[in-house]
């Protein structure tokens, strides 16, 4: 029983340990999208991103959250995006930049925002449980802040509305570009 | 699954002398291995189904050597698979092509882990089960598609492009269709929408109402659709396209993307079965919660996933496959409008019973509203 005696610790460092993976393979998989050559190389490393952000959110206790990452991510957004390089696979496409100038502006617009979200992060104070609250079910509270006119109700339906409007421009686009052929 | 555990806990005395959180991790690890070895084996069982009712249909009589009726065919042609060289084209993605099949697999096994075989019979009882079936279906035409790119073949490509343009279309009124029954359940986990349907026949979601009718043949047919089943099979139409995505591939990872095809069209059945057709409830009152009696529930299960299935391979073999504009036709302008007016007729339905027909206080508006 000596060997049992650690396991409780064990236990207790799983989620950590969790965190720590789905973080870590998060990074790695951003950076491949970021330095990846060839395009479809870069939106296969960005899924990998999605999912690991999807896992963190999981194990917030985010489960609708975590899933409506993948679907819309996942499944749709990054499966349009691949969608379209598969329509132009056959032409070599390489990412990054060419001319030094640039590359000098991109690293400081990035060194900017790095030192930016460094301070902000650092200065912001995150509340910290001392034990983490047992996971609720979120779905339903995500529903009714959806119908609650004091809640999300007008922001909902104005991102309704934008996305209707986008799938009505989408249509009619479509449309011309048959009735001139 | 929890209180499965907690009773295993309460009766077991050397289980009490570790951590709560490592029996709950090591029961679940146990349970979706438990859940992957039934579907696999399930998958490999399809197969021969497959082959056996195609044939009949056919007039002859398909793989009937190998244990009794052909029953072990699967472990045979596994068995060949895993012998045969794996193959990389030259001009393939390697990593790529060598990833996609995996993917391919979890997209289609993982969601077997929400699946209620019967009373506590599930490896992970979620409150968002219905939603993470789809969302991790949506998985798999990413591994299609990686497959169909890596691979650098016409083909492959042809039938990826086909396979996302459908996969992508089709799942709109799948969602939607299996809204509806989630309007009417008032909750996304599948234990509970069964819970619901227990009890005599009529109490099945299916037979609630006009909608509910409609939105079980647009779950269906859209499904039929999302696995890339006959009269829909244009991502590997074999007398276009060779066999489509998978046809760079040799070997195992063959074997895989033919194991997971016919454990996603297992999933569908299922979930078919549990949304609409009562999942483990036989149809009669009867309780099925105690300890042997939820497996008698998990045959019943079997049961209908079986007889889902062969629909599924009964279509396959009878109607010829359609042309890629009907798909899209079928899909953007039947079934998606279909699967609407099932969804906003269903939050009537539940709103009429809550008001008009007395809700909870009678026996009427009580089947019309569900849980919802």
């Amino acid at each position: 029983m000596s060997s049992l005696a650690a396991l409780p610790e064990l236990s207790e460092l799983i989620p950590d340990l969790l965190f720590f993976i789905f973080a870590g393979v998060a990074i790695v998989a951003a950076m491949a999208a970021a330095v990846a050559p060839k395009i479809v190389h870069a939106a296969f490393g960005l899924m990998a991103t999605f999912f690991m952000v999807a896992a963190l959110y999981a194990m917030l206790g985010a489960d609708f959250v975590a899933l409506a990452q993948v679907i819309v991510y996942v499944g749709g957004i990054l499966v349009l995006l691949v969608f379209g390089v598969l329509l132009t696979a056959r032409t070599e496409i390489k990412l990054g930049v060419e001319r030094g100038s640039t590359k000098t502006f991109a690293v400081l617009a990035g060194g900017l925002l790095f030192l930016v979200l460094l301070l902000a992060i650092g200065g912001t104070t995150f509340p910290t449980p001392e034990k983490p609250a047992e996971p609720e079910p979120t779905t339903a509270d995500i529903g009714r802040a959806f119908l609650d006119p004091d809640g999300m109700l007008i922001p909902f339906e104005l991102a309704s509305v934008l996305l209707l409007a986008a799938l009505v421009g989408a249509a009619y686009l479509a449309r011309r570009r048959r009735s001139d052929a | 699954m929890q209180s499965l555990l907690d009773q295993l806990i309460e009766s077991t005395s050397w289980l009490q002398g570790l951590p709560v959180g490592l029996v709950y991790a090591a029961g679940m690890v146990i349970a979706c291995n438990l859940v992957l070895v039934y579907a696999s084996a399930l998958a490999g069982e399809t197969v021969w189904l497959e082959r056996r009712v195609s044939g009949r249909m056919q007039a002859r009589i398909g793989p009937n050597r190998v244990g009794p009726q052909g029953l072990l065919q699967f472990l045979a042609d596994g068995l060949k698979l895993l012998g045969k060289e794996d193959i990389v084209p030259k001009t393939a993605d390697k990593p790529i092509f060598l990833i996609a099949p995996i993917i391919v697999f979890v997209g289609a096994f993982a969601a077997f882990a929400v699946v209620p075989f019967g009373h506590y019979l599930v490896a992970a009882d979620m409150n968002v089960g219905i939603f993470l079936v789809l969302s991790l279906t949506s998985i798999e035409v990413v591994g299609i598609i990686m497959a169909g790119w890596a691979s650098n073949s016409k083909w492959a490509i042809l039938g990826a492009m086909r396979e996302v343009a459908q996969m992508v279309s089709y799942e709109l009124p799948l969602g939607l269709a299996a809204l509806s029954i989630v309007v009417l359940a008032g909750t996304m986990n599948l234990s509970e929408i069964v819970y619901q349907q227990e009890g005599w026949f009529w109490n099945w979601y299916v037979f609630r109402g006009p909608f509910a009718f409609v939105a079980f043949f647009a779950f269906f047919v859209s499904a039929l659709a999302a696995l890339k089943r006959a009269p829909f099979d244009l991502p590997e139409a074999e007398s276009e396209l060779v066999a489509g995505f998978h046809t760079e591939y040799t070997g195992f990872r063959f074997a895989v993307f033919f194991l997971a095809e016919y454990a996603a069209m297992i999933l569908f059945s299922m979930v078919t079965a549990i949304l609409f057709l009562g999942g483990w409830s036989p149809g009669f009152d009867i309780d099925l919660s105690g300890p042997l009696s939820r497996w008698i529930g998990a045959l019943i299960l079997f049961g209908k996933t079986i007889a889902l299935l062969f629909v599924m391979i009964w279509v396959r073999w009878t109607l010829p496959r359609f042309r890629i504009d009907r798909v899209m036709y079928l899909c953007y302008k039947v079934l998606l409008p279909v699967s609407v007016v099932c969804v906003v007729g269903m939050a009537i339905q539940v709103l009429l019973a809550m008001t008009v027909f007395g809700g909870r206080a009678n026996a009427f508006g009580t089947w019309l509203m569900g849980g919802g």
